[in-house]
């Protein structure tokens, strides 16, 4: 089968960032509600709550520009 | 429930944290992923150029993020925080003189010469220009070097998740290894650029977080150059040039003539210009144009890198509240050593979610830096050892079949080389001595062959030759004489890295001075022969119909400036 007729790289790509965003905001919601669990340093800046919503952001775009259909 | 089947089958108690379920899921949504696709591509690579060079139908992005990510791998993650917490922010000139004019030189001087004559490896090229003495010599060297390369990524991958999950060392090894043999083997290079492009965009999302969390503890640049000055007092660990006047003034034990002559010619150009691994992924790009701009999009990001990999090394120097120790160490009851700093601070910055990405991209590194040598391997055994010297004439399906069981083969052997990486006190160094024995040589016979039509096919071999046994000879002799490193690096001081350097730069000196000699004295090739093999002998697309901004040499002019700039920021 030709190169050329298979899925973008980037779709793929764009599912995992999807699902890793939704993840770590899940984890990121959960640590900034309830008291306990592992502490790190710089814990204030709540990175789990950025990072996820940055990935799903990304993701959510990488699978809307290169979903299956729409070109290369 | 899933955090303690796993954690109860693998751990042991020596480990800096435990996963959470959020962060396995995370791991095993990566493995599933890769698997997945491995499966995917395997209809995709159904004849030896779709295996072997990915149909070349690339993108330039697609084999620009695939070329540098070849070279992202367990060298860069761990190999080089590890080096920057010996010899400070010195390392970086392994992301910018010794990286960037050689990645930039590429672009618009080799790869035209290598993709005008379709050659399908460097070894490859090396035929064409002098024959079956030096395609052999670089063939085995390099399907040696690779072996042993994959080795150090499955050694490094175990390593981490020794220190961070205290997964047992042998179970690392056999699952990671396991993936990729399933994955190359199905997609052969298609699925390498496509974990590699994966593995990209985790790596940079997984180790951002350290940088940013890391400055905003120390109060920025000037706070963390402050806190390192604290800690380490009358070291200077922040400057890249103005510590390189004497070979006692910095942490390395090196001249700048040994960082410029050394690192950013012999090193750099070897690596970056005739190493297949990196070479093949831009290789396989659709035209000559995508070709280029891939390697300059890759040689931007490679500036980049420091970012993720030196700053944290750095990092480890300022906040760190205890000493890391050298890997001989290592059995000492409490401590924790240099191959431990990236991990250490992806545990002191990433919660759970974040710690799952951050271990993920360590393990995308990992076992995308495996996959990059074995798919490199497959194809320089499949095309320049075995088609010519086992078996001439046989089928495209025959050798494709080959290149997936020499897949298999690759990973087989590599897990065998891994136990060698543990006598050396570093990751880094142990792979600069392999590069400056294969790869340094390489460079000046491909050059000389690239740029001097007088060059002869016997002074290619006997170049690559004297190359080699140079750098064996030195290593050997200093192993013998540790003495010898004063007239090897010029200096007693010089640490396992200048040494290095220093090696790499008579290597090259002999490999030059032996083709030079030697073609002087025998039978060049006919003007004919070298038609799109050499310079002056060779048609070169002319770049004058296209726009300004779509040239190569306008990006790569964009880039130089950012190396300039930013050696100076920091000299």
């Amino acid at each position: 089968m030709s190169i050329t007729k298979m899925i973008s790289i980037w779709f793929f790509v764009g599912g995992l960032l999807t699902v890793y965003g939704v993840l770590i905001l899940i984890a990121g919601l959960s640590k900034a509600t309830a008291a306990g669990g592992r502490e790190v340093v710089m814990q204030g800046l709540h990175l789990q709550i950025w990072w996820g919503i940055i990935l799903l952001v990304m993701g959510l775009g990488y699978l809307a520009r290169f979903r299956p259909g729409r070109g290369r | 429930m899933l955090q303690t089947s796993l954690g109860v089958l693998l751990a042991s108690d020596n480990r800096l944290m435990s996963l959470n379920a959020i962060d396995l899921i995370i791991i095993v949504l990566y493995f599933v992923l890769v698997l997945g696709l491995g499966v995917y591509l395997r209809k995709f690579a159904s004849t030896g150029n779709d295996f072997f060079m990915a149909g070349r139908e690339m993108t330039a992005w697609i084999a620009g993020l695939s070329f540098i990510s070849a070279n992202l791998g367990s060298l860069e993650m761990m190999g080089y925080a590890a080096a920057t917490y010996q010899y400070g922010i010195l390392v970086a000139h392994a992301y910018w003189i010794a990286a960037i004019p050689a990645i930039l030189f590429l672009a618009l001087v080799m790869l035209p010469f290598y993709y005008i004559c379709k050659t399908h490896s460097v070894p490859g090229y090396l035929h064409l220009r002098y024959g079956e003495g030096a395609r052999s010599l670089s063939a085995i060297s390099f399907a040696i070097m690779t072996i042993l390369m994959s080795g150090i990524n499955m050694y490094s991958m175990a390593v981490i998740m020794k220190v961070i999950l205290g997964w047992d060392i042998h179970f690392s090894i056999w699952v990671s290894s396991l993936t990729v043999a399933i994955y190359v083997m199905a997609g052969g290079l298609l699925s390498a650029i496509f974990n590699e492009v994966l593995q990209f965009m985790l790596i940079w999302l997984g180790c951002l977080v350290i940088p940013i969390a890391g400055l905003v503890e120390t109060g920025g640049w000037n706070g963390l150059v402050h806190r390192i000055a604290q800690n380490f007092p009358g070291q200077d660990f922040t400057h890249m040039w103005r510590t390189l006047g004497s070979f006692t003034d910095n942490p390395m034990g090196v001249h700048w003539s040994g960082v410029v002559f050394g690192w950013g010619l012999a090193i750099s150009f070897g690596y970056w210009t005739t190493d297949f691994l990196v070479v093949q992924r831009v290789m396989a790009a659709k035209d000559l144009r995508s070709a280029q701009m891939g390697t300059i999009i890759g040689g931007f990001f490679k500036m980049m890198v420091p970012l993720i990999v030196i700053l944290p090394g750095l990092l480890a120097l300022a906040v760190l509240p205890f000493k890391l120790v050298p890997e001989t160490m290592a059995n000492l009851p409490g401590v924790h050593t240099y191959n431990e700093a990236l991990p250490l601070m992806l545990a002191r910055y990433c919660g759970p979610g974040l710690l799952g990405l951050g271990v993920t991209a360590l393990i995308a590194g990992f076992m995308s830096g495996m996959a990059g040598n074995v798919s490199a391997f497959a194809t320089v055994w499949t095309y320049d050892i075995y088609r010519p010297l086992i078996r001439k004439q046989a089928s495209d399906q025959h050798y494709l079949s080959m290149g997936r069981w020499c897949s298999l083969l690759g990973v087989i052997v590599s897990i065998g080389t891994a136990y060698l990486v543990m006598n050396f006190s570093s990751i880094i160094v142990y792979a600069q001595v392999i590069f400056v024995f294969f790869i340094v040589p390489m460079f000046g016979t491909v050059i000389l062959g690239m740029m001097w039509k007088r060059t002869t096919p016997a002074a290619g071999f006997w170049g690559l030759l004297a190359g080699i046994l140079v750098s064996f000879s030195l290593w050997a002799w200093i192993k013998v004489d540790p003495d010898s490193l004063r007239y090897v690096a010029f200096s007693p001081h010089a640490k396992d890295m200048a040494e290095n350097i220093y090696r790499a730069l008579w290597s090259l000196i002999a490999n030059v001075g032996v083709t030079l000699v030697v073609s002087l004295f025998t039978k060049p090739k006919s003007d004919e022969q070298l038609k799109g093999l050499v310079y002056g002998l060779t048609s070169i697309p002319s770049e004058l119909e296209i726009p300004f901004f779509k040239r190569p040499i306008t990006w790569a002019a964009a880039v130089a400036v950012g190396f300039v700039l930013l050696n100076l920021i920091f000299w």
